[in-house]
């Protein structure tokens, strides 16, 4: 098959590159409302029926929201499979409770109400609130320490090594800049939440979610700025040698050194200065609209917000996508850890195919289930609503 | 056996994935199962099969749950746990799996939501509509994922890149199109099928046993048993089919199977039942029927199936040319573009047998230090354990067949006897509830420890497949995951026992009730744009 060759490898590792960072934002924007509704459950519902009501706003739409989690291990997989080994191998026990927190939510969505006693509720609710906020918390930390570099090497056969004790290497990664990326993306997916239940509830549920959702938003701004700071004066950069953009996929082919600053991205590219600015804005409006009670517009603003903020990581640190501490050669860029130029190629096409369908038929879904929940329908369908 | 990281691996991956397919079967046929009483209900316009569809729904939703809870650990296990394999395939097996998502399960878990919570929100078309995109959603899921697996079986459309130190798609084609994964794939949604047909039998007949929910039971022993005849017959058959793949596919799987240590004069005797020995290489008390091997395994009289002890030889042989291979990669990993274009063409001629030089490195760091006793273990190894495999398979089999028994049974007295059945066969469908999953499990125990000790057949072994982790890690998680999936096995079983006890939740009348209004409802809506506007099916 001769067909691939009509997209240069270069061009096409720049078009997965994106693509990642459209299935990391399109998990965002979608599960992370999920989340946020999760991490906001005990605050902003304390009745039953307000719980319910709080969990019914995301009931029908969680699953297929998870997707794209789903989705993103999936792609990483086909499309960066030394990404896919070197990160999940090397974030071991995180991943663990990271799967553990997406196995206990859904298991809690479509179980809690299905028997009657507090007893039995409180702990689904418990388990939502986990399921929703560890996660949150848990990928923000994540991408502080990509951004700081992870330990690891590989080996002449490209096998990944990380040296150390399992109880190191795990809360290694609770380093202060992680944990404040960390912190970024809690408040961030707080207030996405806070969004959410403002659209899709009402009365006190949604009153209560508006509160919190403008605190949540200051604290992810304040966070964000900060972190950027702390990256222009604390965090040493990578820098990539000599690489042939369509090589062949090995890491240890290119040099990289250790030194300047990942911000020097924004000398050397300036335009990519819209992404953080989008944040801030996204992140502003959102707040104002939250205070306004505005509805429709805060959802989108909130969305606008995060898109800024994660793209912003991926545009400041290309090429590089896990580069390493411990031999910065075994870093992983956008030239020398995809897949071959054949996958890429089909894989592209599969995605242009299906993610056209699935934004279809997911907007659909939306549209049918426009509308709030409201406390008299939940006690009306009491048997069949989460 | 030590136990290592590598089987500690093993052990969590096992687990893990048996537990997934307690699930996945009865998602596959109860998607269907339910898609069809709605088609009924929405031709006939009758509100006991609403009432059907809403009833084996419930039991549907309480399980498809934990089906997509513990898919998420499938996804992900392979870059924690297997993070070689991950890097050494992943250009080719990532693929399907990235697929899976993108066509398969956004559909089937986006209009799964809309199937529970849609009923008041859509037109009696529309609902049914989404159940079937949920059915068909569930079941390319499952292609996508056989097709996976079935490359791991039959590595086909790929080679190995030295630049790249992996292995590299060369056509999709091919991958998409091996036979493994194809007869696989309908093997496997077939006995989901019988899984789901079992299922709904067994608990209609608890209801005629105790004389409740009557109509509802007899239809769907009627639709179930329907259904579950074409699938078991559909499951022996595409077994066979698997069976005849596996003769030019996977050899040594097959011939551990059988038991079949010596290759036997075409064509061989299929071994109803003995006790193979590993040690001695050999059967005691077999009980043979001749021919029948030959016939399944080659559909000829005249080809052999090749025993376990040629194809050990044989592997020898392999192994022997996968250390040129590996002696001219090393070369090639040192000079790169200097390397002489014969050392390249040296490794080309023999890149096949690259992964059997893997196999040594068990007893050796680097496989060309290795002595002729040390080829002659790695040898050995590429036999599987063959009683688990020659047990666990005539299981399977008989209790495939007996399926066909019992759904052929209760269709004929479901269609020619007027729904009459007597106790002891409402008993028995109770009783053999638990055995489809029973014959499912041992079917991915002779997939998947048959093809020990390759994770990719030929191509990468187990041993070197794994992640560089600490014992600490895995013991970590895997006591975390047997607390926390056993917690959710007994809230599982509980929660559905529950709802068998309670019944359909709305009775006739009720739906009778609900139809009225939800007609009303539409009527008075149709003009509304939220309705009006949405796509026609």
């Amino acid at each position: 098959m001769i067909l691939y060759e009509l997209i240069d490898y270069d061009i096409l590792r720049v078009i997965w590159w994106a693509l990642l960072g459209v299935l990391l934002i399109g998990f965002a924007l979608t599960d992370g409302f999920d989340m946020g509704v999760g991490a906001l459950l005990p605050f902003v519902a304390r009745t039953d029926v307000e719980r319910r009501v709080a969990i019914n706003t995301v009931g029908p739409v969680w699953e297929g929201n998870q997707v794209w989690f789903i989705l993103g291990g999936g792609a990483i997989f086909a499309a960066w499979p030394p990404l896919y080994a070197v990160s999940f191998s090397g974030f071991y026990l995180a991943m663990f409770v990271v799967l553990a927190a997406f196995i206990v939510r859904p298991v809690a969505f479509k179980y809690r109400s299905k028997r009657e006693g507090a007893a039995w509720r409180a702990r689904w609710d418990w388990a939502l609130f986990a399921g929703g906020a560890v996660p949150a918390l848990l990928f923000g930390v994540a991408v502080g320490n990509v951004l700081l570099g992870v330990p690891f090497y590989l080996t002449e056969d490209l096998m990944p090594m990380y040296p150390g004790n399992f109880a190191v290497k795990f809360l290694g990664l609770l380093r202060p800049f992680a944990l404040l990326a960390g912190v970024v993306s809690l408040a961030m997916l707080l207030m996405h939440g806070a969004a959410w239940l403002s659209l899709k509830a009402e009365g006190v549920v949604a009153e209560r979610a508006r509160a919190i959702g403008i605190k949540a938003g200051i604290v992810a701004a304040a966070g964000y700025a900060l972190a950027g700071l702390w990256l222009a004066i604390g965090v040493d950069g990578f820098a990539l040698g000599e690489v042939a953009a369509n090589g062949p996929s090995n890491p240890l082919y290119s040099e990289v050194a250790r030194g300047g600053t990942w911000l020097s991205a924004y000398a050397e590219r300036p335009w990519i200065a819209i992404a953080p600015i989008l944040g801030f804005v996204g992140i502003a409006l959102a707040v104002l609209g939250l205070r306004a009670g505005r509805e429709v517009s805060t959802l989108l603003w909130s969305k606008l917000g995060i898109f800024g903020i994660i793209s912003s990581v991926g545009l400041t640190m290309f090429p590089f996508i896990l580069p390493s501490t411990l031999d910065p050669d075994s870093s992983l860029t956008v030239w020398d850890a995809s897949s071959s130029h054949q996958t890429l190629f089909i894989m592209l096409v599969c995605t242009a195919i299906f993610m056209p369908l699935i934004l279809m038929y997911t907007a659909w879904v939306y549209k049918v289930l426009w509308g709030k929940v409201t406390e008299d329908q939940v006690s009306e369908n009491a048997d069949t609503v989460y | 056996m030590e136990i290592g990281l590598v089987e500690l691996s093993r052990l969590q991956f096992a687990l893990t994935a048996m537990y997934h397919f307690l699930f996945v079967p009865l998602t596959l046929g109860l998607s269907i199962l339910v898609a069809i009483m709605e088609t009924v209900y929405v031709m006939t316009n009758r509100p006991i099969w609403r009432q059907m569809t809403k009833f084996w729904g419930t039991l549907f939703g309480i399980n498809f749950v934990l089906g997509v809870a513990t898919g998420i650990t499938m996804e992900f296990q392979f870059g924690m746990n297997w993070s070689y394999y991950s890097h050494y395939v992943g250009d080719i097996f990532g693929a399907p799996l990235a697929i899976e998502g993108l066509m398969a399960f956004f559909l089937e878990a986006t209009f799964v939501g809309l199937f529970f919570f849609g009923w008041d929100k859509l037109s009696k078309v529309q609902h049914m509509v989404v159940a079937w995109l949920v059915a068909i959603g569930s079941n390319f899921s499952a292609l996508w994922i056989l097709i996976a697996n079935g490359w791991m079986q039959n590595p086909v459309g790929a080679e190995f890149n030295p630049d790249t130190m992996r292995m590299e798609m060369t056509s999709f084609f091919d991958v998409l199109f091996n036979e493994v994964a194809q007869a696989k794939f309908v093997h496997t949604v077939s006995a989901g099928y019988v899984t789901a047909s079992v299922f709904v039998l067994g608990v209609s007949a608890l209801y005629l046993l105790q004389d409740r929910h009557k109509d509802l039971a007899r239809r769907s022993i009627a639709v179930a048993s329907a259904f579950g005849l074409a699938a078991a017959l559909s499951v022996v058959v595409l077994g066979d089919e698997s069976g005849y793949s596996a003769s030019h596919t996977q050899k040594m799987k097959l011939a551990a199977i059988e038991g079949m240590w010596d290759t036997h004069d075409a064509p061989a005797p299929f071994t109803v039942i003995g006790f193979p020995d590993q040690d001695a290489r050999e059967t005691h008390y077999a009980v043979e029927i001749p021919w029948v091997m030959g016939l399944i395994g080659t559909r000829s009289l005249t080809q052999e199936i090749p025993g376990i002890n040629e194809l050990v030889a044989e592997s020898a042989h392999k192994i022997e040319r996968g250390i040129i291979a590996y002696d001219a990669l090393m070369t090639i990993r040192d000079r790169r573009d200097a390397t002489p274009p014969e050392v390249r063409a040296t490794f080309e001629a023999h890149s096949d047998d690259l992964g059997y030089a893997f196999l040594l490195k068990r007893y050796v760091d680097d496989p060309r230090d290795a002595t002729a006793e040390q080829i002659r273990m790695a040898a050995d190894d590429t036999v599987p354990g063959v009683a688990p495999l020659f047990w666990a398979f005539r299981i399977m089999v008989a209790l495939g067949f007996s399926f066909i028994a019992v759904m052929a049974y209760f269709f004929w007295r479901a269609s020619f006897r007027r729904m009459q059945f007597p106790r002891w066969s409402l008993y028995a469908a109770v009783a053999i509830i638990p055995t489809p999953w029973i014959a499912a499990e041992l079917g991915w125990f002779v997939a998947e420890f048959g093809r020990q000790p390759w994770t990719v057949d030929g191509v990468l072994p187990t041993a070197m497949s794994a992640s560089h982790l600490s014992i600490a890690d895995l013991l970590i998680t895997l006591a975390g995951f047997l607390i926390f999936y056993s917690v959710l096995f007994v809230i599982e079983v509980s929660l559905m026992v529950k709802y068998i006890r309670k019944g359909p939740f709305q009775d006739v009348e009720e739906t009778e009730a609900w139809q009225a209004r939800h007609e009303a409802r539409l009527r008075a809506e149709t003009p509304a744009p939220a309705l009006a506007s949405t796509p026609a099916e």
